[in-house]
C-alpha cells in the first residue's frame, strides 16, 4: 500500500482552480519528485499535503489515515515533514534550537511541568537534545556553528539545518521543495548523497520538488509531471524524458531550458 | 539627610517599583511577541489578580495565617487562577479575532479592558478595599538608609519570578516553541507546533505574572480597587517599550529603568512627585523618537 496516497484533489482560490482532480501516490522507502513548469501548482500541493491550504475535494490518505481536514500540526504529528522554496529558519534561535523545535510534536511533557522544571521534563528535554544533535550530525553540521544564530550560517548551510529540523520531527515522509535551488555544483552533489541517505539509513521516504531535471533524473524512482494543476505524467525517469506531452508542457515555458535537459 | 541617604534611599524605591512595572510589562511583551496583540486589559488583568489575591488570603488566613505564609500562598493562588482567567478571555475574545485585521482585535483588547474594571466596579461598589496582611514594619538599616522586609520580599520575589520565566523560556520545549511561534506562525505549526496550545500558555504565564504582582502591589501598598491596573497598565507598557517590545530581558530592564527614572526623577528641582506620571510619559515620547525599537529590540524588517 502506498505510504501517501491523493486521489482525486482539487483546489481552487476565488474562482481560481490551482488544482484539478489530482491522483498521486509515493511509496514508503521510495525517492520520488514532483515536476512541472513554473506556476503548474508544485508548491501548492505540497501545501495541501501539510493541511496548510484545505482542498475542496478529493481524499489525501497519508498511512492509511485522512488527512485533508487535519491542521497543519497534527499532518506533521502523523510523520509528514518538509522545507521550503526558500529557507525559513527561525531569526534569533541557534542552530541547535532550530532542530530541536522540530522534537515539539514528539515531546509528552505538558506545559505545567515545564513551568515546573520537573524531573521528567529534564530527561525529556536531554532526549531533544540528542535527537536535535543526531540529526545535525546526519546532515554533516560542525557542532562549532550549533550554537551559532541559524540565520548566520551560509546558505548551503541553512538548507542543511533545515532538513535537519524538518528530520527531527521524526517524519516517515519528508518533502523538499526545490532543495537544490541556489547550491553550488558540488553542494548538489552533496545533496544528491544526503538524499539517498535519508531513506537508506533512516527510511524516510523522500518526495522532492526540483527544477534541476538532471538531479532529479538521477535520483528518483518515480517522477510525476504537473503542469497547469493538472497531472499529465507519471512514470520511472526514463519513462518521463521519452514523454511527448512533458517535453511540450516545457517547451514555451520559462523552463526551456529544463526541456533540452529532458 | 545627606544628598547620598536620599539618592541610595531612591535607589531602593526605584528598584521596588522597577519590579512592579518589570512583572506586567513582561506579560505585555510575551503576548505582543507571540500573539502581535497589544493587550490593553493588561494592566486590568493585574487589578483582577489583587482582588483574587485578596480573596485567596481571606480563604487561607484561617489555616496559616495573614503573615508571610499567607500572602505567599495567596499569590500562588492568584496566579493560578487568574492565569486561567487570562486563557479563558484570550479563548472568547481573542482567538476568534486572529485572522482579523490587527484594528480589530486591539479594539477587543479595549473593550476587555471596559468589561473587566466595570465588573469589579459594580461587584464591589467602587469602593477602596483594605488587603492588609500582617507583614509589619519591621526592617534593616544599611547605614542611614532603611529597607524594610516587605520591599526586600518583593524585589526577591520578582526577581525569582523573572529567572523561573527565563529559564522556561530559554530552556524548555515550550519556551523555545513560544520563540518560535513569535518569530514564525505558519512554519512553527508546520513543524508541528500546536499554535493555539502556545498561545494559551503564553497567556497563562503572562497573566500569572500580572496576577502576582496585583496580589503584591495589593499587599505593599495596603488597599485596591478597580481603578488601580490603568496607570501601571500604561507604564508597564512604557517599560515594555523602553526595553524593545516582544523582548523578555528588554522587559525586565525597561521596568527596572522605568522604576529608577521616575524615583529619581522626583528629586530633580522643580519635578515633585505630583509630576511623576508625566516624567515616565515623556520618556516613553522621547523613546519613540529616537530610539523606536527601545533599548534591546531589534528592528523587523518586513520580507515580501
Amino acid at each position: 500500500m502506498a505510504l501517501l496516497d491523493l486521489k482525486g484533489v482539487s483546489l481552487g482560490f476565488a474562482g481560481n482552480r490551482v488544482l484539478q482532480d489530482v491522483s498521486f501516490a509515493v511509496d514508503a522507502g521510495a525517492i520520488a519528485s514532483l515536476i512541472g513548469p513554473n506556476g503548474a501548482g508544485k508548491t501548492s500541493l505540497f501545501n495541501s499535503i501539510t493541511g496548510f491550504y484545505k482542498p475542496q475535494r478529493g481524499s489525501i490518505v497519508f498511512d492509511g489515515v485522512e488527512t485533508r481536514r487535519m491542521k497543519p500540526h497534527q499532518v506533521t504529528r502523523a510523520g509528514i515533514a518538509r522545507t521550503f522554496q526558500n529557507v525559513r529558519l527561525f531569526r534569533e534561535m541557534s542552530v541547535l534550537e532550530n532542530v530541536m523545535s522540530g522534537q515539539h510534536c514528539r515531546s509528552r511533557a505538558g506545559a505545567i511541568g515545564a513551568v515546573l522544571h520537573l524531573p521528567a521534563q529534564q530527561r525529556e528535554e536531554a532526549h531533544i537534545h540528542d535527537v536535535a544533535a543526531g540529526c545535525l550530525r546526519f546532515v554533516g553540521i560542525d557542532p562549532a556553528e550549533w550554537e551559532r544564530d541559524a540565520t548566520t550560517l551560509a546558505y548551503g548551510h541553512q538548507r542543511r539545518v533545515e532538513i535537519a529540523r524538518a528530520l527531527a520531527t521524526e517524519p516517515k515522509l519528508l518533502l523538499l521543495d526545490e532543495p537544490a535551488a541556489g547550491l553550488t555544483k558540488g553542494e548538489k552533489a552533496e545533496l544528491v548523497t544526503l538524499i539517498a541517505r535519508i531513506r537508506d539509513e533512516r527510511g524516510v521516504a523522500v518526495l522532492l520538488i526540483e527544477h534541476d531535471t538532471g538531479l532529479v533524473m538521477s535520483i528518483s524512482e518515480r517522477v510525476s509531471v504537473l503542469d497547469h494543476g493538472v497531472m499529465i505524467a507519471e512514470g520511472t525517469p526514463r519513462e518521463i524524458q521519452a514523454n511527448p506531452r512533458v517535453i511540450e508542457a516545457y517547451l514555451g515555458s520559462e523552463d526551456a531550458e529544463a526541456a533540452l535537459a529532458l | 539627610m545627606t544628598l547620598t541617604t536620599i539618592l541610595l534611599q531612591q535607589l531602593v524605591n526605584g528598584l521596588v517599583l522597577g519590579s512592579f512595572y518589570a512583572l506586567v510589562a513582561l506579560g505585555y511583551t510575551m503576548v505582543f511577541g507571540v500573539v502581535k496583540l497589544l493587550n490593553f486589559a493588561h494592566g486590568d488583568l493585574y487589578m483582577v489578580g489583587a482582588f483574587i489575591g485578596l480573596l485567596a488570603l481571606s480563604l487561607v488566613a484561617g489555616a496559616v495565617g495573614t503573615s508571610w505564609v499567607g500572602v505567599g500562598l495567596a499569590i500562588l493562588l492568584s496566579m493560578l487562577a487568574v492565569g486561567f482567567f487570562g486563557v479563558f478571555i484570550e479563548r472568547i475574545a481573542y482567538a476568534p479575532m486572529l485572522k482579523a485585521p490587527r484594528l480589530s482585535i486591539l479594539i477587543t483588547a479595549l473593550a476587555v479592558s471596559l468589561v473587566l474594571q466595570n465588573g469589579v466596579l459594580s461587584l464591589t461598589g467602587g469602593q477602596v478595599m483594605p488587603f492588609s496582611p500582617k507583614l509589619g514594619f519591621a526592617g534593616i538599616n544599611l547605614g542611614d538608609i532603611f529597607i524594610n522586609y516587605k520591599q526586600i520580599a518583593l524585589a526577591g520575589a520578582a526577581a525569582v519570578l523573572m529567572l523561573a520565566l527565563e529559564l522556561f523560556v530559554s530552556r524548555t520545549q515550550y519556551g523555545r516553541a513560544m520563540r518560535a511561534v513569535s518569530v514564525d506562525k505558519d512554519m512553527s505549526e508546520l513543524m508541528g507546533i500546536d499554535v493555539n496550545r502556545i498561545i494559551a500558555v503564553t497567556f497563562f504565564v503572562g497573566t500569572a505574572l500580572a496576577a502576582a504582582a496585583g496580589t503584591m502591589a495589593g499587599a505593599y501598598y495596603g488597599s485596591i480597587w478597580y481603578f488601580m491596573g490603568f496607570l501601571i497598565g500604561l507604564k508597564a507598557f512604557t517599560a515594555a517599550v523602553i526595553g524593545g517590545i516582544g523582548s523578555i530581558p528588554g522587559a525586565m530592564l525597561g521596568g527596572l529603568v522605568l522604576g529608577l527614572l521616575e524615583s529619581f526623577g522626583t528629586q530633580i528641582p522643580g519635578i515633585g512627585s505630583a509630576w511623576k506620571d508625566v516624567f515616565s510619559f515623556s520618556v516613553l515620547i522621547l523613546v519613540l523618537v529616537f530610539k523606536p525599537t527601545g533599548l534591546l529590540g531589534k528592528s523587523e524588517q518586513e520580507r515580501m
